[in-house]
C-alpha cells in the first residue's frame, strides 16, 4: 500500500507547490488553513468561466444548462462522497460557518427557547461557538460546555453529565483545527440523540482527511468546506436531514428560494433550495466537485493511511527537539503538529520558518479557549495533507533547529 | 538569514527586556492587546509636570514586541508628553513607509526591518499603541491594535 501512494506523482497535480520561497523549496505544512488545489480543479472552474459560463436554474439555453448540470452535479458527487441518504439533503453554503450559522439561525430560533441548552466542547473553533452564543443571548437558552484532558481528548463521562432533557443541541467537531484530536463523534451524536437532542458536527478538519459516511454517523446536521477540501474559497456543504431542513424556515430570502412570490405570499422552493437564495457560487461549487472526484480518485481510505505514518513520522521527530512541547496528544489524532518552544514566541517561530520557505500558522487559531486551557497565548501549527513528504518534515525539524539557534 | 528583522539588539532586548516591571507610583497606566496573537502588555508610565519621568512595562509576546517595549522605554525617559508622542509618529513612519530614517529615532532605527515584514508591524507597534493610550485618556478599557 506504501508503494502504491506515489506523492511525488500526485505532487505534480498542484503547481502551487513548485516554487522557491525567499530561495528555498515552498514547504506548505498550513492546509489545516486552507488545502492547495490540483490542476482538475483549478482547469474545471477555468472551464466553466471559459465555455460553460451561465446563471443556473433559470435559462433555457444551452449554456445555462450545461452550468445548471455542472453546479448540480456536485450535489450528486458530495452525496456519494458522504455517504448522504439523498442530494436534497446537501445545502450549498459559503463554508462550515455558513453552514453553521444557517442551523443556529434556522433551526436555533425556532426551536431553542429560554432554558434550553446548546452543549458544544472545549476544542471547538469560533465558528461551533459564537453562533450558538449569540443564539443563547437572542433565546435565553443556556451554552454547556463539555471539558477535555490534558491530551486534547474530550471527557466522555462529563459530556454525559451534561445532557438532560433542556439539551436541544450537541455541536461538536469531528477534528480539532488546533490540537488534530478526532472525537468519537458517532458515539457523541448517540448520546446527544438518547438525550432527546439533535447534534451538529463541524466536518471542516475531517472531511479532508478520513471517510465520513453520514449514514453510520447518523449527525442530524454535518458541515465542511471545499477550500479545506482542495477545492476553491468560497463554497460549502451543509447537510441536513431531510425531515429537520423541511421543517426549518429559510435562512436567507431572495430568488431562486421560491415556487410562487406575490405581494400577500411567498411560497418555498422544496429542498435543497430553499435555502439557496440568490445566485449561488457557481464556480466554486463546480470546482468543488472536482475536488471530490480528484480526493475519491486517490481514495480517501488510502489518503488516510498515508497521512498517519506521516503524522506518527512528524510526532516522533518534533518531540526529539529540546524545548519543544507538542499541544494536543490525544491517541487518536489526523495531520495537525501543534507546538510551542521554550522562550520562543510562535511569531518569531513563523517567521524565521517563512525565511526558509516553510509555511505554518502561527496564532491562536480561531480557538482562544484552547489556548487558555493549555495556558499559552499562541501556538504554531503545522498542518499535513496527503502532497507532503516525509522529507517535508525533516525540513521542518531542520529549520526549527535553526529557529533555536537565533534565539540561543 | 534574517538579520534584517532579528538584529542583534532586538534579539537582546527580547531577552533582557529592560524596565520589566511593575511601577507603584504610576500616574497612568494602559493595557495593550494584540488578538492577533494573544500578545498582552501592561504598560506604567509616571508622568510629572507633563514629563514622562519613567516608563515600564509587564506582558508576554514575541521577539519583535517584547523588544520594541523594551527600546520604548529606555527611549521614553525625560521626554515631553507632546515629544513621546511625536516619537511614536516617527516610529510608525519608520514600519509603514519608505521614507527616510528619521535620527531622532536613535537606537528604535533597528525596527526599520520591520517594514519588509507587514504582518510584523503589529507586533512592533503594539507597546506604542499603549502608550498613545496611557498618554492621551484615562484610561477605561484596553487599547488593541485592530
Amino acid at each position: 500500500m506504501k508503494a502504491a501512494f506515489d506523492v511525488e506523482r500526485i505532487r505534480e497535480d498542484f503547481p502551487v507547490l513548485k516554487q522557491n520561497i525567499h530561495g528555498k523549496p515552498l514547504v506548505y505544512l498550513d492546509s489545516a488553513a486552507t488545502a492547495q488545489k490540483p490542476f482538475a480543479v483549478i482547469d474545471a472552474i477555468r472551464r466553466f468561466h471559459e465555455v460553460d459560463c451561465a446563471n443556473i436554474h433559470r435559462g433555457v439555453h444551452e449554456l445555462s444548462q450545461r452550468s445548471t448540470a455542472a453546479y448540480e452535479e456536485t450535489r450528486t458527487k458530495a452525496r456519494r462522497f458522504l455517504n448522504a441518504r439523498s442530494k436534497d439533503e446537501l445545502i450549498f453554503v459559503r463554508g462550515t460557518t455558513e453552514g453553521i450559522n444557517l442551523v443556529s439561525s434556522s433551526w436555533g430560533r425556532k426551536n431553542v427557547k429560554a432554558g434550553d441548552e446548546i452543549v458544544i466542547s472545549a476544542m471547538e473553533h469560533h465558528s461551533n461557538i459564537v453562533p450558538w452564543q449569540m443564539l443563547c443571548e437572542e433565546s435565553g437558552a443556556k451554552l454547556r460546555v463539555i471539558p477535555m484532558n490534558d491530551r486534547g481528548e474530550l471527557l466522555m463521562e462529563e459530556y454525559e453529565k451534561l445532557l438532560n432533557p433542556r439539551t436541544r443541541m450537541v455541536a461538536v467537531t469531528h477534528v480539532s483545527n488546533a490540537l488534530g484530536t478526532i472525537n468519537p463523534v458517532k458515539q457523541i451524536v448517540g448520546m446527544a440523540h438518547k438525550a432527546g437532542a439533535l447534534a451538529l458536527i463541524d466536518g471542516a478538519q475531517a472531511a479532508p482527511h478520513m471517510k465520513v459516511d453520514l449514514q453510520a454517523l447518523d449527525a442530524d446536521f454535518y458541515t465542511f468546506s471545499g477550500h479545506k477540501v482542495f477545492g476553491p474559497t468560497g463554497i460549502g456543504i451543509l447537510y441536513g436531514k431531510k425531515a429537520l431542513l423541511n421543517a426549518m424556515p429559510p435562512y436567507q430570502g431572495g430568488g431562486d428560494m421560491i415556487k410562487v412570490v406575490t405581494f400577500e405570499k411567498t411560497t418555498y422552493a422544496d429542498l435543497p433550495y430553499k435555502f439557496e437564495a440568490g445566485t449561488p457560487n457557481i464556480a466554486g461549487g463546480i470546482g468543488l466537485g472536482a475536488a471530490l472526484d480528484y480526493v475519491s480518485q486517490l481514495s480517501i481510505d488510502r489518503i488516510s493511511d498515508y497521512e498517519h505514518e506521516l503524522l506518527a513520522y512528524g510526532t516522533e521527530a518534533l518531540t526529539r527537539i529540546p524545548g519543544l512541547r507538542l499541544i494536543g496528544t490525544a491517541r487518536e489524532k489526523a495531520s495537525v503538529l501543534s507546538f510551542v518552544m521554550e522562550g520562543i514566541h510562535p511569531h518569531d517561530i513563523g517567521t524565521l520558518l517563512d525565511r526558509q520557505g516553510i509555511a505554518v500558522r502561527t496564532g491562536h487559531h480561531c480557538a482562544q479557549p484552547v489556548m487558555d486551557f493549555f495556558n499559552v497565548p499562541a501556538t504554531t501549527r503545522a498542518s499535513l495533507a496527503f502532497y507532503n513528504t516525509f522529507g517535508e518534515i525533516d525540513a521542518l525539524v531542520a529549520g526549527l533547529h535553526k529557529v533555536k539557534e537565533v534565539f540561543a | 538569514m534574517v538579520h534584517d528583522l532579528y538584529q542583534e539588539i532586538i534579539l537582546d532586548h527580547s531577552k533582557r527586556p529592560r524596565n520589566c516591571h511593575s511601577m507603584a507610583d504610576a500616574t497612568r497606566q494602559a493595557d495593550g492587546y494584540n488578538p492577533l496573537c494573544g500578545d498582552k502588555l501592561k504598560l506604567y508610565v509616571k508622568v510629572e509636570n507633563d514629563i514622562v519621568v519613567d516608563v515600564s512595562f509587564e506582558g508576554s509576546g514575541c521577539a519583535i514586541s517584547t523588544a520594541s517595549a523594551s527600546l520604548m522605554t529606555e527611549s521614553l525617559k525625560g521626554k515631553t508628553r507632546e515629544e513621546a508622542l511625536k516619537l511614536l509618529e516617527k516610529f510608525h513612519e519608520l514600519l509603514t513607509t519608505d521614507s527616510a530614517v528619521s535620527k531622532d529615532l536613535g537606537k528604535l532605527v533597528v525596527f526599520c526591518g520591520v517594514r519588509d515584514y507587514p504582518a510584523r508591524v503589529k507586533c512592533a507597534t503594539l507597546a506604542w499603541h499603549t502608550l498613545k493610550s496611557a498618554l492621551s485618556t484615562e484610561l477605561t478599557e484596553p487599547v488593541t491594535t485592530e
